[in-house]
């Protein structure tokens, strides 16, 4: 018996949270402080935030935002999205925020987030691994958002995460977001063999048994996003989380 | 009232959030009068045990918690801050506190576990204890960490998890506590143990 953990994604704009397919086309879903209370009744492992346009953007994290989200958030919080200096990853810490999550800093400023990792310890620094297949078909780690590539493949990007000092990966297959197509099992198992660090493994759950696939395949943990937040074909919202029996006999059990 | 030692090293906010939610009084402080004169007292801490010592000894606060340990009343170390009442860590060169006696050892040989543990587990309680004065009959907590106390007398260890291997989650002698996990991150388990912290 082991327990894993399983962690809804919020992906937010402006204050509201929203859900994209492959990175795009983000929906209205509603408003994350009140999901974040859902999640917190539901007893929810960890709860990963993402600014899906602070990059794009060029916005810098809204502190107050985050101030009230880490007040209605008794569980473990991680947060990406536009942090670009030290002081901004300071202040998100003291508002109670205990992971940053770097993609973009990782390719245009990697120096933040080896100083991050050196001040606050690997375990509050997450790499997150963005994955898409290029114009030749080649899997490649992108940023900002999905729109820029770094060039270099997974297995590449994914070892330069961990020498950054990241505690942990977050492997998001942006072609798979949103798609309900099951995990990239095959990818999950490359880039947990090539690093030493957790991998978290995102983009494509659609129930438990994907989740028990991906840590078979090496996965210390699962995230997802719209598992979480659509019920059925007409995707309306329902804020949800396995009851804890269910992971038990589905999962924990089975490892 | 819960008087938190603010040293720059841990989530303070985390922990005072969920004590309000509790219905606690906390106050965040660096002052040793402030300190000693707390009737209880939390040490939180994360990172490396040698930067969080090293800060500690900065602000002279390592003989004002072991002055405030002497007068009996409780202490609460969470995750690092458990680590720091040992004598020492093999994280690194620093004493630790050394109100309990024993060390830190790093997670070896747990494939294909990896290291830091990052997860929620189970804890067993060895004993009744105020901290644990709860109807949970499983309390499961939220743990962030790569090395595990190791008491030297068994007796100090009040609480077991496993990872790998079993290891101390809890450590009690007198009202000398620590907790290996992060309570203010374990939903109604945190809230239930901080709740008890507080009634103790």
């Amino acid at each position: 018996m082991r327990r894993i953990r399983i962690i809804p994604t919020l992906l937010m704009d402006q204050g509201k949270l929203v859900k994209t397919t492959s990175f795009r086309n983000p929906g209205y879903v509603g408003d994350p402080i009140n999901a974040l209370r859902i999640f917190n009744e539901k007893e929810v492992d960890e709860i990963c935030v993402l600014d899906i346009m602070a990059s794009r953007r060029g916005t810098p994290p809204d502190l107050n935002y985050l101030r009230n989200l880490t007040s209605e958030c008794f569980m473990p919080l991680a947060y990406g999205g536009g942090i670009t200096t030290l002081t901004q990853a300071s202040e998100i810490f003291k508002a109670g925020v205990e992971k940053l999550i770097f993609g973009t800093a990782a390719m245009k400023q990697p120096d933040l987030v080896q100083s991050v990792a050196e001040k606050f310890g690997a375990q509050a620094v997450v790499g997150s691994l963005d994955l898409r297949k290029d114009w030749l078909g080649r899997q490649r780690a992108y940023v900002t958002s999905g729109t820029t590539s770094t060039g270099k493949d997974p297995v590449e990007w994914a070892q330069h995460l961990q020498s950054l000092g990241a505690g942990e990966i977050l492997l998001q297959h942006i072609d798979r977001e949103g798609s309900l197509a099951g995990f990239d099992l095959g990818l999950i198992r490359a880039v947990c063999e090539a690093v030493r660090i957790p991998v978290i493994a995102s983009g494509g759950a659609s129930g438990l048994g994907d989740f028990l696939s991906a840590v078979q395949a090496g996965a210390s943990a699962v995230a997802a996003g719209h598992y979480f937040v659509y019920k059925g074909p007409h995707k309306a919202v329902l804020i949800t989380y396995p009851a804890p029996a269910d992971l038990m006999d589905q999962i924990y059990m089975k490892l | 009232m819960i008087t938190i030692v603010d040293y720059g090293i841990g989530n303070v906010a985390s922990i005072q959030n969920m004590l309000q939610r509790v219905g606690v009084n906390s106050v965040c402080s660096c002052d040793p009068n402030v300190i000693l004169e707390a009737t209880k007292l939390i040490l939180p801490g994360v990172g490396a045990f040698d930067a969080a010592m090293d800060r500690l000894n900065e602000l002279a606060l390592t003989e004002v918690i072991r002055r405030y340990a002497g007068t009996g009343k409780p202490l609460l170390g969470i995750c690092l801050g458990a680590q720091l009442l040992m004598e020492g860590s093999e994280e690194g060169k620093a004493s630790g506190i050394g109100l309990l006696k024993g060390t830190c050892r790093l997670f070896r040989d747990i494939h294909p576990l990896r290291v830091p543990h990052m997860s929620w587990s189970e804890v067993a309680v060895n004993r009744p204890h105020p901290l644990f004065r709860t109807e949970e009959y499983h309390p499961r907590f939220y743990f962030v960490h790569s090395y595990y106390i190791d008491c030297a007398d068994p007796q100090d260890a009040l609480a077991t998890a496993v990872y790998g291997h079993p290891f101390t989650a809890a450590v009690s002698r007198a009202q000398i506590w620590g907790v290996q996990f992060h309570p203010e991150k374990s939903h109604k388990f945190g809230f239930a143990l901080l709740r008890n912290f507080a009634e103790a």
